[in-house]
């Protein structure tokens, strides 16, 4: 949220007060070597990951430890490729995709309700901040028994349970960040006549955009987090579901497998929400 | 750039400039156990069309004044009559323009001074109204950039041309031009003298720049702790908050020679008045 605040005088500005502006050349340029810096440090971010790699290989190749204890990486390649041969691993990536999709978007949207309820009302702020603050002190697992009870191993209690550890980091972020508008944008906005629906759309929603997208980068983390435990419980598929089977099975190179799967979609499920919030930013900062 | 406020040339319903008065104001601030007054008894006429410069040393109430007259703020005693009619609410009549120029950043410089336009008005007299306005302030090249794009003085014209987009009866500046540079004050200042040659709305400016009050007003008022010159209630005190200490007409037409005389010996007296000696 802070570097891009710091856009200068853009080129259409500098032009317009007559100050001298390259052409298209230089922009072009500057698109290039824009482009270009970002390809370094993407480049520069895989240098720690290549290196665990290259340490995981050599402690297994050297004998340092046993395959029982940390397998290769190669053979956790060939537990991927065989896992796809039998038509298993694109199952238990889309079926847990799809809870953490469904379960994320439900809560994202029940908090973002919530939020904006109890940081415009005040009446409903008095009423249930108490209440939703209690609910939020429940560690969050300990709704999995009534859920199972109430709802039944399904997809409905997992989706239900990703609901509620997404719920929460939406709704708190929104609930903030409406109590911290500026004040005196929304003075100004009153003492031009706006009031009611039009104060929260020309001024209130507007500003907590921002804010609202770092509660849903949260949330989608939470989502995933939820996801294992709700697949760890019970679930007969899924990327949980394998880390339990493949324990029980004392399958260490499908354990690693399922880890770095999440570790991978996880990255880039965030990347995806990431370069959203940076329109976002860009366009209402 | 007076010919675009040309009478008639834009909107039908154009306010004339309205008289102000403030009748016995009282306000004061704090939990009942620790009230601290801030005005009592401030009673002042402004003619239509006048420009009232509002003078006070920091903290002495002289934006709690211009917030009354908005209606962004309720007196505890007396009222804000506009026109004869008094203030009750956030007032049509009125436009503000504040010390920041507390503009929207997601919205383009064209869509902020449109937050001003009175809810009556159409969307293409609306528009034609905000370009004309931008025009006004020197801005019509920049009408879409974001306000983050531009400069701090460039900020502070669209928050007058919000404010004058209104077409107010009455134009309350909250030191407006406080927080600029020197250079960029003086142009400001001139805009808004021949802002107010083309459209004669009144005009309060609260300020703490005795030389703007001196280039600009009509009349100075200063606020203060009753009698600045002296003790007169034999007692030595004088009661908490501040009133109406002087009501100065300034001599001579605008544009004003900083350096005559007259405005010097009434710089000097304004300066005592407000605790500065010796200049």
């Amino acid at each position: 949220m802070s570097a891009d605040h710091a856009t200068p005088v853009s080129a259409q500005g500098l032009q317009a007060i007559g100050a001298p502006v390259s052409g298209v050349e230089p922009q072009k340029d500057a698109g290039r070597s824009r482009t270009a810096r970002r390809t370094g440090v993407i480049l520069l971010g895989l240098i720690v990951p290549a290196l665990i790699l290259l340490a995981w290989h050599l402690s297994t190749a050297s004998g340092f430890f046993r395959p029982s204890q940390l397998p290769s990486p190669a053979s956790v390649l060939a537990a991927a490729v065989d896992l796809a041969q039998r038509g298993q691993l694109a199952p238990h990536i889309l079926i847990s995709t799809q809870r953490v999709v469904l379960g994320f978007v439900i809560g994202s949207l029940l908090g973002v309700l919530a939020g904006a309820l109890l940081g415009l009302s005040r009446l409903a702020d008095v009423l249930l901040t108490p209440t939703v603050g209690a609910l939020r002190a429940v560690p969050s697992l300990a709704w999995v028994p009534l859920l199972v009870l109430w709802i039944g191993i399904n997809e409905d209690s997992k989706v239900t349970l990703i609901s509620i550890g997404a719920f929460f980091p939406v709704f708190t972020t929104l609930y903030l960040g409406l109590r911290h508008v500026d004040r005196n944008l929304v003075e100004a906005a009153r003492a031009f006549g706006l009031g009611g629906l039009r104060l929260l759309t020309t001024v209130q929603l507007p500003a907590v955009v921002p804010a609202l997208f770092s509660g849903l980068r949260l949330a989608l983390a939470q989502s995933w987090l939820f996801l294992v435990a709700a697949e760890l419980i019970a679930s007969s598929m899924g990327l949980g579901f394998l880390l339990t089977d493949s324990q029980q099975t004392g399958r260490v190179d499908r354990i690693l497998l399922a880890i770095i799967l999440l570790a991978v979609i996880g990255k880039t499920t965030d990347a995806l929400l990431g370069i959203a919030e940076r329109w976002a930013v860009r366009r209402w900062a | 750039m007076t010919a675009v406020l040309a009478p008639g040339s834009t909107q039908s319903h154009r306010k004339q400039a309205l008289g102000v008065r403030f009748a016995g104001l009282g306000r004061s601030f704090g939990p009942s156990t620790n009230r601290r007054t801030v005005l009592r008894h401030v009673t002042v006429d402004v003619e239509p069309g006048e420009i009232l410069a509002i003078l006070g040393t920091s903290g002495c109430g002289k934006s709690t004044l211009l917030r009354a007259a908005a209606g962004l703020d309720i007196p505890d005693t007396g009222q804000v009559l506009i026109d004869g009619t008094p203030v009750t609410g956030i007032d049509e009549r009125c436009a503000v323009a504040f010390q920041e120029p507390r503009l929207l950043p997601w919205h383009t410089l064209q869509a902020n001074v449109a937050i001003g336009l009175p809810k009556s008005s159409s969307a293409s007299a609306g528009k034609a109204k905000v370009l004309e306005l931008l025009k006004l302030v020197g801005l019509d090249t920049f009408a879409k950039h974001r306000p983050r794009e531009v400069s701090g003085g460039m900020a502070q014209r669209t928050s007058l041309a919000r404010a004058l987009a209104r077409n107010p009866g009455v134009l309350l500046l909250d030191e407006p031009f406080g927080a600029l540079d020197a250079l960029t004050r003086i142009r400001m200042q001139d805009l808004l003298l021949d802002i107010h040659r083309a459209q004669p709305t009144t005009v309060l400016l609260v300020t703490h720049d005795v030389d703007e009050a001196l280039q600009l007003a009509d009349r100075i008022l200063v606020l203060g702790r009753g009698d600045a010159r002296g003790d007169t209630h034999g007692d030595g005190r004088r009661p908490e908050g501040s009133t109406v200490a002087e009501l100065l007409p300034v001599p001579g037409d605008r544009p004003r020679d900083r350096n005559s005389a007259d405005l010097g010996a009434l710089r000097s007296t304004l300066l005592s008045m407000l605790g500065v000696t010796g200049h």
